[in-house]
């Protein structure tokens, strides 16, 4: 359990997302205008990263990776089928945001007028496809690690960008030289926050 | 019907390198931008893969623009990319081993890279072949330009070398008693991104209609 909540802790803070590796830039550089619109989009992201990182954990462990296919049988062990990793995988993650886009148009019609486009962008969201190659390459032990993974870099996305949306809204209102507002701004405050969260990089957990 | 390389055409090549640069302008293919600059070799090598994964995907999208149905178009477009990144992710594996370990999810991710989807879906499903080439290979030299120059200076500033070869001369070094050191914050990820912002506020800087209000 104690491990568990170490991973959780890590995939938040340590190697999250935004800071430690860069994906998810566009919809976080995009959809960053308001702390609503962001705060519905990082939820939306959790959500989906905390589905697809099981499916794709089972895909890997008993369909493509070396190995993977002896519950078919003995002859089956050699085939290793990982080359077809990102097209099982953003299948997966297409349709379960197809899934998210229906659900969030059910029950929150007026968020997912805000939302607009970029809800159906979240299958193209580096963040989704690279959380599911970034286990690929940990190689978790079971499937509740995976889980894990996936709700914490969700929850570091998320975290990310309510805060961002935050530090936009407030900077409005401040005087920022033509040449840099809007983007070139928003661009140097990320890597600014991304320094702070350097500071933890050196926990060992 | 217009010559292959009618003043519209070169447009398409030239717009990306300059007023309408993917990175800067447009806003899309930040994230692999960022993620593999700390070194020029897989800077380049990234820039390469995604032009040629850009011009080739604009090219069979635009081919297949009138059959497909418009519900489906994403996932076929999606299955498209995912095809080529394959091809060239082997490739790689095959030629450039080395980087393409350095690259590691990276060169999966440019299934992802949103300059592909946008381009696809501004351009591809609504122009002829040759074009939708031409747009490719300029979108894709357009971020390449940037990825040098970004890598450019996080190799030089980070590590005292380019393309693996060294500038700065050992001597210059405070271990050897010199008086340099490299600037370690720049092999780091938050100098990606202020880097990318001098870039973006250079480029507004000398050209006033970019800028926001």
């Amino acid at each position: 359990m104690e491990h568990l909540l170490n991973l959780f802790v890590k995939s938040v803070f340590i190697e999250n997302m935004v800071f430690a590796y860069f994906l998810g830039m566009c919809s976080f550089l995009a959809v960053s205008k308001s702390v609503k619109t962001a705060t519905g989009l990082g939820l939306a992201v959790i959500f989906v990263l905390g589905i697809t990182l099981p499916v794709n954990y089972l895909i890997e462990n008993y369909l493509l990776k070396e190995g993977a296919l002896k519950w078919l049988g003995a002859g089956f062990e050699a085939v290793d089928l990982s080359f077809l990793s990102f097209i099982m995988f953003i299948a997966v993650i297409a349709s379960m945001v197809q899934l998210v886009e229906m659900v969030v148009e059910k029950f929150a019609p007026v968020l997912y007028n805000q939302l607009g486009i970029f809800l159906p962008l979240i299958a193209v969201n580096c963040a989704i496809l690279g959380g599911s190659l970034f286990m690929q390459q940990k190689a978790f032990n079971n499937i509740g690690e995976a889980s894990v993974y996936g709700i914490g870099s969700g929850v570091g996305w998320f975290l990310a960008i309510v805060a961002i949306a935050a530090i936009r809204e407030k900077i409005q209102y401040s005087q920022v030289p033509a040449p840099l507002k809007g983007l070139g701004i928003t661009f140097i405050i990320t890597g600014l926050m991304g320094m702070a969260f350097m500071g933890f990089m050196g926990i060992k957990l | 019907m217009s010559s292959l390389f009618s003043k519209k055409n070169i447009q398409l090549l030239s717009g990306p390198l300059g007023t309408n640069n993917p990175i800067t302008v447009q806003v899309l293919g930040i994230c692999s931008a960022l993620a593999v600059t700390a070194q020029l070799k897989p800077a380049f090598v990234m820039a390469l893969s995604v032009t040629v994964v850009v011009a080739f995907a604009n090219v069979i999208i635009s081919l297949l623009r009138n059959t497909i149905p418009n519900r489906i178009r994403i996932i076929v477009q999606l299955v498209v990319i995912a095809a080529l990144v394959i091809i060239v992710d082997q490739l790689l594996k095959a030629f450039v081993y080395d980087v393409s370990k350095q690259l590691s999810v990276f060169v999966g991710l440019i299934i992802t890279n949103c300059i592909l989807m946008g381009r696809l879906e501004a351009f591809a499903l609504v122009n002829k072949p040759w074009p939708s080439f031409l747009d490719g290979i300029g979108n894709g030299a357009g971020y390449g330009l940037i990825l040098l120059i970004v890598g450019f200076f996080r190799e030089l500033l980070g590590s005292g070398s380019l393309w693996g070869f060294r500038v700065v001369p050992e001597s210059w070094y405070l271990a050897n008693g010199g008086f340099y050191s490299n600037n370690g914050m720049m092999i780091l990820p938050p100098m990606a991104l202020i880097t990318v912002g001098v870039i973006i506020w250079v480029q507004r800087s000398r050209d006033t209609k970019l800028q926001e209000k």
